[in-house]
């Protein structure tokens, strides 16, 4: 038997806050909303009807159990500690998000709403947003920034086979950002027969305390798989940071666990100093974006800043609240690896393991590949492996044409 | 007594309604702000609500977005319009209100933000995304320097918040008008005037209708049944088609007139 999960903190408190960050910084159309959608959750995650729909869901239709898989060939080339891969690229429409989607979509229809909408940004929460509205029976909408549909191209044409209509978003950097700014303008106005599912843990509470719950079945997972792998907890879990449900969804299951260093990969663009990046905790200040404050990346005027990120998944200008409160409490560490960094860990992963990453995930293998050889032999390192690939294989092939490299 | 109360007290002695309009600062420039303002004084308004433009204005539909990038463009920031605000000040007693979302706000710091607005002449502040439960600091901030907080009511409101809204709102209540962001519909939302009645029930507090609101008509439909009529969009897109014109800041005053004589009552006959 596993010794039991030890209780994590018990955040956010009943604001919605994560010590100063988190709240409900929206419109007052959306409050009542929000508040319905805080009661319905909590109405759900106490029915056993629903939970167990939400397993069997998990199970027979994303796939779950992902594996967790020692790198043997990864871990002989970094040189350091033991490397393990959790496997959520492994999860039906190829990243993590459906965890949150098919728990999203089900209180959605508990909650008898008609139709649904999503912002996406790299279009793996738009997809898994598609799939789990599609298996439902619910109408589906995605707000999409014009410069992520061009990078993304293929999540959007599968977006639309699904049944989605994927709504451009040309406005501001086009990225998700706007996306977000566009699917919460949606919500305020067909706020009666609509659920907004937010694809992170970002937004107005409950969404980051909902969307980590839906997500914390990848930590609990990896814990009762490592424990019977290695017989110990790991001493070091990496996970790529965008809005953060990739991160918050491995780490909070081990919060309790003093003797787990966690560390959060942010996108580090051309390099913090370029500032052309979306590192917020190297680069932003405390502020306020879509409903929640957080880390912001922000002019001296308190204007958001455009972003760089070669991932579009990591290419936003906030992060979730809870996320700030790790920060800021030390309990996480939050480092950033740069695109360049990004694509080197993209190749070795592909050669070194046969799996071809999601340029998100690639930034938690680079910086394995920094810290592995500081680590000792013994030591063992999770590295989420967030999403699959196959949506980023025409930006690296552009990317290679463009260096001359076929 | 703040200009805005005084403004609403005047009214009410004599069965007036507020003509509000509102427009993006810096949209195409500030000295066309400071002029439009003054323009809308002579032509009736009664109290002039200012935009701070915001790079993710998630409140407002396309005409208040494009404005806002206009103004960013141009090089707009909190700081430039406290200035214009100060423009109008030395010439004109009119009632002001800031419109900002609440990320700018932060970042000068609320208790800087409050004196600064204060020294400029400015009475009040609406922040879209600055529901009462967050306000805490923002309210605590004005209220020390006498700046009118002013909340947001929506059709969505159940009446516990309502009265958490009414309780909170110093100067008046915005009432939006229907669900959605701002921009011009066609018709006045149904259930305006319910909506009205039960803040009227809960607080003395004027209530403004805002959102939407595009005509004359519509104007007069709502100022039927509230103390005051915002209209924003309709004027910014005003603005957005006379751009580049030197008739800009009288043509807009016009069609602001319209409003005006929209909502003022009747003369008694003669």
């Amino acid at each position: 038997m596993p010794p039991s999960t030890p209780e994590a903190p018990v955040l956010p408190d009943r604001e919605g806050r994560f010590g100063p960050y988190g709240g409900k910084f929206v419109p007052e159309t959306l409050m009542a909303a929000l508040a319905e959608l805080e009661k319905a959750y909590g109405e759900a995650q106490r029915e056993p009807a629903f939970q167990a729909e939400l397993q069997r869901l998990l199970r027979f239709y994303a796939g779950r159990p992902t594996p967790l898989f020692f790198a043997a060939r990864m871990t002989a080339r970094f040189g350091g500690a033991r490397l393990y891969l959790k496997r959520e690229d492994l999860c039906h429409t190829g990243a993590h998000k459906i965890n949150n989607t098919l728990g999203q979509v089900l209180l959605a229809k508990r909650m008898g709403k008609r139709r649904v909408i999503a912002e996406t940004g790299a279009g793996q929460h738009g997809v898994a947003t598609a799939t789990a509205a599609a298996l439902m029976g619910l109408t589906c909408e995605v707000y999409m920034g014009t410069e992520d549909m061009r990078r993304q191209a293929l999540n959007v044409v599968r977006m639309r086979l699904l049944g989605a209509k994927v709504t451009p978003v040309d406005a501001g950097s086009r990225t998700l950002k706007d996306a977000i700014n566009e699917a919460m303008r949606d919500w305020v106005t067909n706020v009666g027969d609509t659920h907004y599912v937010l694809g992170s843990v970002l937004g107005a509470h409950p969404y980051p305390m909902m969307v980590r719950d839906f997500q914390a079945v990848i930590g609990r997972e990896t814990r009762e798989q490592i424990l019977e792998a290695e017989g110990r907890l790991p001493d070091v879990l990496l996970a790529c940071v965008g809005g953060g449900s990739n991160a918050i969804g491995l780490f909070h299951p081990f919060l309790a666990d003093g003797t787990v260093r966690m560390i959060g990969v942010e996108a580090g663009g051309l390099g913090v100093a370029s500032g052309k990046h979306a590192a917020r905790f190297a680069g932003g200040r405390v502020g306020v974006l879509h409903g929640s404050r957080s880390y912001v990346l922000q002019d001296p005027d308190g204007q958001i800043q455009i972003t760089h990120s070669v991932s579009a998944g990591l290419d936003y200008a906030s992060v979730g609240p809870e996320h700030a409160y790790l920060y800021e409490a030390g309990r996480v560490e939050y480092v950033s690896a740069t695109d360049e960094e990004a694509l080197r860990g993209f190749h070795l992963c592909c050669e070194t393991e046969g799996i071809i990453p999601a340029l998100e995930s690639a930034h938690a293998v680079a910086y394995a590949e920094r810290l592995a050889p500081t680590l000792p032999r013994e030591a063992v390192c999770v590295i989420n492996m967030s999403g699959r690939g196959d949506k980023d294989v025409q930006i690296v092939a552009d990317l290679l044409e463009e260096r001359g490299q076929p | 007594m703040n200009r805005i109360d005084a403004c609403f007290a005047g009214l009410r002695r004599h069965g007036g309604k507020a003509l509000i309009p509102y427009v993006t600062a810096g949209d195409p420039d500030g000295a066309t702000t400071v002029r439009l303002a003054l323009e809308f004084e002579k032509r009736g308004a009664d109290l002039v609500e200012l935009g701070v433009p915001f790079s993710d204005p998630l409140a407002d539909g396309t005409t208040i977005q494009r404005a806002s990038q206009r103004a960013l463009e141009g090089g707009t920031t909190l700081r430039a319009v406290l200035a214009w605000a100060a423009e109008i000040r030395q010439a004109s007693q009119i009632p002001l209100v800031l419109m900002s979302y609440v990320n700018p706000l932060l970042r000068m710091g609320p208790a800087a933000f409050a004196g600064a607005a204060r020294e400029a002449g400015v009475d009040g502040l609406i922040v879209p995304d600055l529901p009462p439960e967050e306000a805490g600091e923002v309210l605590a901030a004005n209220d020390a320097a006498g700046l009118a907080t002013i909340f947001l009511a929506a059709p969505t409101s159940p009446p516990e918040r309502l009265r958490l809204i009414a309780e909170a709102s110093r100067g008046y209540i915005y009432y939006v008008s229907l669900k959605g962001v701002t921009g011009a519909r066609t018709a006045l939302a149904r259930g305006v005037a319910d909506a009205v009645r039960s803040l009227r029930a809960l607080t003395p507090k004027p209530v403004a209708v805002g959102f939407g609101i595009a005509t004359p008509d519509q104007a007069a439909a709502a100022a039927a049944v509230a103390d005051g009529v915002i209209v924003g969009s309709a004027i910014v897109d005003q603005v957005e088609r006379l751009r580049g014109r030197a008739e800009l800041v009288e043509r807009v005053g016009v069609f602001v007139e319209g409003f005006v004589r929209a909502v003022r009552p009747a003369p008694p006959a003669a």
